[in-house]
């Protein structure tokens, strides 16, 4: 690889761009977590009984439970009694009713992430739940919504308003005490969004989600629950971006998708949070769990992610193809420059007959930075015709990063028929002189070069999706010449 | 302490004993300590995931060899390559068999011994070298190895002799009074420029109730080449863990053929260092497994450094209630730039109760690499079925050819003729339907 430094440290250097921080009073409370907290936050969240035990049998068994540690991660101890488990803007007391009455500064914000709420509406004919901070602040597109059934809001408007619904599927694809971050989540969620398409419904526009973390030494910790009835089809975006700060700020969200029969959910994720500086300080601890059950006969669940930011990424959005012909589909592209360390993958568990699997992970990995594909595939005895294909890419770009795959492989079933596929490898000198020598600049050379490597995935992403992740992959790999 | 490590202790002080004055006993006794403090590995250690070793941690065996068994000339018939002229070492339960055994008319400077004889006449090179070259001491099997060295075979392969005469070593176990464990300990040491082929054979008799635990260390000089077969044939009964280390130098070349069919519960594990430029490491291997048999191959590479190169080549054949385990790592190191490291996998699950665990990991932290690995899971292929039965080849026999074909590939990858044919003899034998398909191949 031939090394041009001076490019190399401009394109690192280049600084985070979302990077500035809104100036709003946030009702937070000291950093610590007990029981008493886990009570107020259900308090001041106007929850029921219910909700407020599930919470706390969550943080029971999380006090019995540690860190996890098999991860390739270097994770620095995270004291979580320093960290503060509530946080909402001001003006959430008087909900506002139009765009007129949210807090100009919190537009204000938006306009610099380039979402401006009012044009989206007009334009990109996409329903945003902005979560700032853990509370809902504005809700658009509801009443298209509503006229089709679709139930899209906040997760705590839902408990209120549908709890019967929350309460039957809540923990029920990943329970409470699943592992350490999910338990963590189920104790102290704040906040997050609820979806619900009826039976026989197509979602009428694609529904979308934009969290932003905000107040200092707050840790989010969003619950999505999804819920797609028979013959129903959503298509679900989330994505994120975060102001630029120096503490290590955690969070452990936890998504759960159920898919019935014959229903799909198509969840697409763009993540750029903080990922750190040069020097690998700050940045986001960004602990995931992500589950989908197609519980139904064939159903269908696709994950489609982009994780560009983070200092540590934890995340596996796995499939549970409980249905018979159901289908799960895993596509990913995972960018880790600097410092960042990403341990990612997913998990397809086969236990329907004639149950499909796609997996296709793309890493990248610059200077310092640590890549891993962690995945499973687990064919049951009784799973039978199952089927997968994998396939893992890693691409390295200087040399002292690290890319790493290791997938699991379990079949208890004869007429499986499972294939795993990795490379990995640097930018060829030849595509880089082919290109070179056609006039493209070495930079314009490389950024073609790692979005062809990544096309698979991202022709997967809603199309105005795909064109921000382009962008962002751009951004992030500025300057990185092979 | 439970049951099983104090029966080891009191083996162990007892071995220490009848070697009093070895110069090894200082070894032997950190080696032990080591064990004692770690224990057997459980299900919860990563690189044992899939490999439970309770049954062999549940059996009381008997560490100290006894070389009172006899075996007669009928029995070995049945088990030597007679038609391969070979430098022959054989052992009997454990013990170093004279009888069977002919290391006569060996050229110059070239040292074959058995290593109870070794540990007499070669002290100061084994004080060098012995233990030297074990690249994963961390085992638990591996240390219980070390602590109960009884016997086994050295080798010391001088610089520019290319030795045309395959070493063939034979451990071969047959019933005994008591449940016995062995621990046989081989060291291969291969001069510059020297070339040499070694096969090691495991194999039981009577469907013998007993316990190999063998460690094959071997280091590889500037240029060297060494061609290893390890053909595992141990009986129904028998448990089998054994490790194959390499530590290989510049432009060295190792090429390892595992061939697993028999035994209870086994683990093979090779682990491979390539530390200087040039070294290069072929690892090719065949598991079959049938009944409720358990084989695990794990297979570790370093890369350390630039210009060194891996290529491994394993397949699985599962049938009845079996399980199958592969695990194989790549790790490139940093700055070992210029790698090529290629890893596949590929299984065959004949039975609704067989079960595979497959895990092909890269680990790589240079960028200048070309690794890949692949790793299928699959049944034989209904077109090439239908191939043949549409040549009026009734099912079975159509089936049987087929896992022949695909165990075939890796026997295919062994260049020598006379071993090749023997192995080949050896996995129709182990097919189901086998006599269906002798017309045919």
């Amino acid at each position: 690889m031939s090394t041009n430094t001076e490019n190399f440290e401009d394109l690192v250097k280049k600084e985070y761009e979302h990077g500035f921080v809104t100036d709003i009073d946030a009702d937070t409370i000291p950093p610590g977590l007990s029981e008493e907290i886990i009570v107020f936050i259900s308090k001041k969240k106007e929850e029921p009984l219910w909700l407020l035990e599930w919470r706390l049998k969550a943080y029971r068994q999380w006090l019995k439970m540690e860190d996890p540690t098999w991860a390739k991660l270097d994770i620095q101890h995270i004291d979580y009694q320093s960290i503060s488990y509530y946080s909402a803007p001001k003006s959430k007391e008087d909900a506002p009713k139009s765009l007129d009455e949210i807090d100009p500064k919190l537009l204000e914000t938006y306009e610099k992430l380039g979402i401006p709420l009012d044009e989206q509406k007009m334009l990109a004919g996409v329903a945003v739940d902005a979560v700032f901070d853990s509370v809902s602040v504005a809700t658009t597109f509801k009443q298209k919504l509503a006229d089709a059934g679709v139930i899209f809001c906040s997760f705590s408007e839902a408990v209120k308003e549908h709890p019967d619904l929350v309460k039957s599927y809540l923990g029920s694809v990943v329970p409470a005490a699943d592992n350490f971050f999910a338990a963590l989540n189920s104790a102290v969620f704040t906040d997050g969004s609820f979806c619900y398409i009826p039976k026989g419904v197509r979602c009428p526009m694609e529904l979308s989600t934009y969290f932003r973390i905000n107040a200092s030494n707050t840790g989010q910790f969003e619950r999505t629950l999804i819920i797609a009835d028979e013959e129903s089809h959503v298509s679900y975006l989330e994505g994120c971006t975060a102001p630029m700060r120096d503490e290590n700020q955690l969070h452990a969200a936890v998504v759960e998708l159920v898919a019935l029969k014959d229903a799909e959910i198509k969840y697409s994720t763009v993540q750029n949070w903080y990922p750190g500086d040069e020097n690998g300080v700050g940045g986001i601890y960004n602990f995931v769990t992500k589950r989908g059950d197609c519980r139904g006969h064939n159903s269908k669940i696709s994950w489609t992610q982009v994780e560009t930011g983070s200092a540590i990424t934890w995340k596996y959005p796995s499939c549970l193809l409980k249905g018979n012909n159901s289908i799960g589909e895993f596509y990913s592209v995972a960018v880790t420059n600097n410092y960042q360390q990403a341990d990612t993958g997913t998990k397809m568990i086969h236990i329907g007959n004639n149950t499909t699997s796609t997996i296709i992970s793309k890493g990248i990995s610059a200077r310092h930075a640590q890549n891993v594909y962690r995945g499973l595939v687990k064919i049951s005895k009784n799973a039978n015709n199952a089927r997968n294909y994998s396939q893992c890419d890693s691409l390295l770009m200087g040399d002292q990063c690290g890319a790493h795959t290791f997938p699991y492989i379990e079949a208890k079933n004869s007429t499986a028929q499972v294939e795993h596929e990795a490379t990995t490898s640097k930018i060829s000198d030849d595509q880089l002189f082919y290109c070179l020598q056609r006039g493209i600049s070495e930079e314009d050379a490389i950024n073609m070069i790692v979005n062809g490597f990544c096309k698979e995935v991202f022709k997967e992403l809603p199309m105005e999706f795909a064109v921000e992740a382009q962008k962002l992959l751009g951004v992030t790999l500025e300057g990185v010449v092979g | 302490m439970n049951k099983t490590i104090r029966h080891y202790l009191a083996d162990f002080k007892q071995l220490q004993n009848i070697k009093k004055d070895d110069w090894f006993s200082k070894q032997r006794q950190s080696a032990f300590n080591i064990f004692q403090e770690s224990g057997f590995p459980s299900t919860r250690k990563e690189n044992w995931k899939y490999t439970d070793v309770k049954p062999i941690t549940k059996k009381l065996f008997s560490n100290i060899t006894n070389s009172n068994v006899v075996i007669s000339d009928n029995e070995i018939d049945a088990i030597l390559f007679k038609e391969l002229e070979c430098i022959e070492l054989v052992f009997v339960n454990g013990a170093y068999s004279e009888k069977y055994s002919n290391i006569k008319n060996l050229p110059n400077k070239l040292t074959i011994r058995n290593m109870a004889n070794a540990f007499v006449n070669d002290e100061d090179f084994l004080k060098k070298h012995l233990s030297q070259y074990v690249n994963d001491d961390s085992s638990s099997f591996v240390t219980l190895n070390t602590a109960f060295i009884q016997d086994g075979v050295y080798i010391n392969v001088p610089s520019d002799l290319t030795l045309e005469r395959p070493i063939s070593i034979t451990y071969i176990s047959k019933d005994n009074s008591n449940i016995f464990a062995t621990h046989p300990r081989n060291l291969i040491f291969m001069g510059e420029n020297s070339k040499a082929t070694i096969i090691e054979n495991y194999i039981g008799i009577d469907d013998a109730n007993y316990f190999t635990n063998a460690v094959t260390e071997t280091s590889l000089s500037q240029g060297a080449s060494l061609k290893h077969y390890k053909i595992q044939q141990e009986s129904s009964n028998a448990f089998h863990i054994g490790s194959l280390n390499t530590s290989q130098n510049k432009d060295s070349r190792f090429e390892s053929h595992s061939i697993s069919i028999g035994g209870a519960l086994v683990r093979n594990d090779i682990n491979a260092r390539l530390n200087k430029e040039g070294a290069e490491i072929m690892m090719n291997g065949l598991y079959m497994t049938d009944n409720a048999q358990h084989i695990d191959n794990h297979t570790r590479v370093d890369h350390f450094k630039p210009y060194t190169q891996s290529n491994q080549n394993y397949r699985g054949v599962l049938n009845g209630k079996s399980r199958g385990v592969f695990n194989g790592k790549v790790v490139v190191h940093p700055q070992a730039q210029k790698i090529e490291a290629y890893q596949n996998n590929a299984n065959l699950l004949l039975s609704d109760d067989a079960e595979i665990d497959t895990k092909p990991e890269l680990e790589i932290y240079a960028d200048d690499v070309k690794c890949n690995h692949g790793a299928t899971i699959g049944q034989l292929d209904n077109d090439m079925l239908f191939y043949l039965r549409s040549r009026a080849i009734d099912e079975q026999t159509a089936r049987s050819l087929l896992t022949y074909a695909f165990a075939d590939e890796i026997i295919n990858n062994i260049s020598f003729q006379s071993i090749k044919n023997k192995l080949e003899h050896l996995i129709i034998g182990r097919l189901p339907d086998s006599s269906l398909i002798r017309e045919y191949v």
